[in-house]
C-alpha cells in the first residue's frame, strides 16, 4: 500500500495561491471605473469576438481576466443563476450582492476543494434603480470578496492601476473623461501601445437593459 | 443566493431546459375525469405587415364564459428588441407562456452574445406551445401569434400557430382568438401592400373594432373608461408601443366609421 505524501495545508493553500497568481498575471487587466451618468468597464483586449465584459442583468455587468475558459464558465454560471433568480421570483430580487457573494464562494470552493485553482479574477459592477450609489465588487481566485468605491481594478496590475485611477479619478466624470482616465490609466502602467480595447458601460438611459457596448473608435480620437 | 450551479448538467443557451434541470419548470397535469376549473381567456389579437415592418394589436378584454372576466388585461408583449408575442385562450397559462418565452429569448441572448434569428424564436414559441398540448385535450388552450422584424432579411414577418405547435409563416397578416375570423375578413377587403406604419396601426385598430361588434367577447375601445386596444409596431429601430395618446382618436374614428 502506498502512503500518500503529506502536504502541510499552508504550504498547499500558498502553493497554489502561488500557481493561480502567475496564470492571471499573464492575461491582461480590466478597470471600471464610475462617471456622472453610469459605470465604464474598459479592458485591453486584441479580440472583438472573445469578450470578457458582458451583461449579467439588467443593471448588472461582469467582468473577468485570467484563462477565458474558467471566467467564461463563471459568466454563465452567474447569467443563469440571475436568470433563474428573477424567473422564480422577481426582476428586482436580482443584486449584485447577492451574485457578488455566489461567485466568492463558488470560487472559493474551487481554490480549496479542486487539485487546480481558477486563474481568474472576477467583477461584477451595478447601478442601482434609485440612483443610489453604485456597486463594485472584486472577486480574487481564492473567493476573497472585496467591495470598492468610485474605481476598482482586476488582474495581474491591478494594484498599479488602482494607484493611477487614485490621482486621475475625480467625483463627476462624464463618460468621455472616464474613459480617457482608464486609458491614462493602462498607459502609465503598461508602458506600451495597446493592441486594441474593449469597453462598455452600465447606463441609465439604455432603458430596463442598462448594459452598453461601447464602440471605442469613438472615444479614442478624442 | 447559494453558490453558483456550476455542476448541473450544462443546459446550453436554453433557459427552459435549465429550468427542466432545476426541476422548476411550469409542468403540471389535470388528473384524468377531473373537471377543468373555468379560467379567464384572452380574445382577438392580429399582426400584419406593412412595408418596413409589422403592427401587432389586441383588445383589452378576457372572458369567463359570458362574463367579463378583465377590462384592462394585456395580451401584445413585447418578447425582445426585435420581436413581438401576442395571446389568445387560457390567459392565466399564456401570460406564463409569454414570461418564459421573454427569458428564454433575453439568456440566450446573453449567453452566446447574438440574438437567435426571428425564425429561431418562432421555432422556439412553437415548441412551448406543443408543450401545452396535456393542457390543451383538458380544455386549457394557448394559441399565440409572434410578430417581429427579421434583422438579417430586413423585412418584418408574422407567425400563427395552431394547438399542436404548428407554426405558420403568414405574408400578409395573422390573427388568433375568438374574433380572429372576424378580424381576418376584415382585413382581407381592406390590406393593401406597402402600407405605411401609420395606417398599418390604424388598420389593427378598425380590425378589432370590427371584430367586437359582432363577437361579444372582443372588447372594443371603451372611450368612457379609456381603454384602447394594445398597440406595438416594430420596425428596424426595434419595438414601440403606441401610447393611448396615439391610437384614441383612431380609436374613435374608427367607432365613428362603424355601421
Amino acid at each position: 500500500m502506498t502512503i500518500p505524501f503529506y502536504v502541510a495545508p499552508e504550504q498547499l493553500v500558498r502553493d497554489k495561491a502561488e500557481f493561480a497568481r502567475k496564470g492571471i498575471a499573464r492575461g491582461r487587466s480590466i478597470v471600471a471605473v464610475d462617471y456622472s451618468g453610469g459605470v465604464l468597464l474598459l479592458g485591453e483586449n486584441p479580440s472583438t469576438v472573445l469578450h470578457k465584459i458582458s451583461e449579467v442583468y439588467d443593471r448588472i455587468a461582469f467582468a473577468g481576466v485570467g484563462k477565458y475558459n474558467e471566467f467564461e464558465t463563471l459568466r454563465k454560471a452567474g447569467i443563469r443563476q440571475a436568470d433563474l433568480m428573477g424567473y422564480l421570483y422577481s426582476r428586482d430580487d436580482v443584486t449584485a450582492m447577492g451574485l457578488a457573494t455566489a461567485f466568492a464562494q463558488t470560487l472559493g470552493t474551487i481554490f480549496t476543494r479542486d487539485p487546480k485553482p481558477f486563474e481568474v479574477e472576477v467583477l461584477i459592477a451595478e447601478i442601482p434603480e434609485d440612483n443610489g450609489e453604485h456597486r463594485l465588487f472584486r472577486i480574487s481566485y481564492d473567493g476573497t470578496l472585496y467591495d470598492e468605491r468610485n474605481y476598482v481594478a482586476i488582474g495581474g496590475r491591478a494594484e498599479q492601476l488602482t494607484e493611477a485611477l487614485e490621482e486621475l479619478w475625480h467625483e463627476g466624470l462624464s463618460l468621455e473623461e472616464a474613459f480617457a482616465a482608464g486609458v491614462e490609466a493602462f498607459r502609465r502602467v503598461e508602458d506600451r501601445e495597446s493592441e486594441g480595447w474593449e469597453a462598455a458601460v452600465l447606463e441609465d438611459t439604455n432603458g430596463r437593459r442598462a448594459f452598453r457596448r461601447l464602440d471605442v473608435e469613438q472615444f479614442i480620437g478624442k | 443566493m447559494g453558490p453558483l450551479p456550476l455542476d448541473v448538467p450544462v443546459p446550453g443557451a436554453s433557459f427552459s431546459d435549465l429550468l427542466e434541470l432545476v426541476g422548476a419548470s411550469p409542468t403540471f397535469s389535470v388528473p384524468e375525469g377531473a373537471n377543468v376549473p373555468s379560467a379567464p381567456e384572452g380574445t382577438t389579437v392580429l399582426a400584419l405587415r406593412y412595408h418596413n415592418g409589422v403592427v401587432m394589436a389586441g383588445d383589452r378584454r378576457a372572458t369567463e364564459g359570458n362574463l367579463v372576466a378583465h377590462r384592462r388585461i394585456q395580451k401584445v408583449f413585447q418578447a425582445d428588441h426585435y420581436s413581438a408575442v401576442a395571446i389568445a385562450g387560457t390567459a392565466g397559462l399564456a401570460i406564463d407562456m409569454v414570461k418564459l418565452f421573454q427569458v428564454e429569448l433575453e439568456h440566450y441572448e446573453k449567453i452566446e452574445g447574438i440574438r437567435l434569428s426571428l425564425e429561431g424564436k418562432a421555432s422556439f414559441l412553437a415548441r412551448l406551445v406543443r408543450g401545452q398540448l396535456p393542457m390543451a385535450f383538458q380544455g386549457l388552450v394557448v394559441v399565440p401569434l409572434f410578430a417581429g422584424y427579421d434583422e438579417r432579411l430586413e423585412f418584418g414577418r408574422v407567425y400563427s400557430f395552431d394547438v399542436v405547435g404548428g407554426r405558420y409563416e403568414e405574408i400578409d397578416f395573422g390573427s388568433t382568438g375568438s374574433g380572429s375570423r372576424l378580424a381576418r375578413s376584415y382585413l382581407r377587403t381592406t390590406y393593401e401592400d406597402d402600407m405605411t406604419g401609420d395606417d398599418a396601426a390604424a388598420l389593427a385598430v378598425q380590425a378589432l373594432v370590427s371584430a367586437s361588434q359582432e363577437d361579444t367577447a372582443t372588447g372594443g375601445p371603451d372611450l368612457r373608461r379609456r381603454i384602447f386596444p394594445n398597440v406595438l409596431r416594430i420596425d428596424s429601430d426595434g419595438v414601440e408601443e403606441l401610447s393611448d395618446d396615439v391610437i384614441a382618436p383612431i380609436a374613435e374614428s374608427a367607432m365613428e366609421t362603424i355601421r
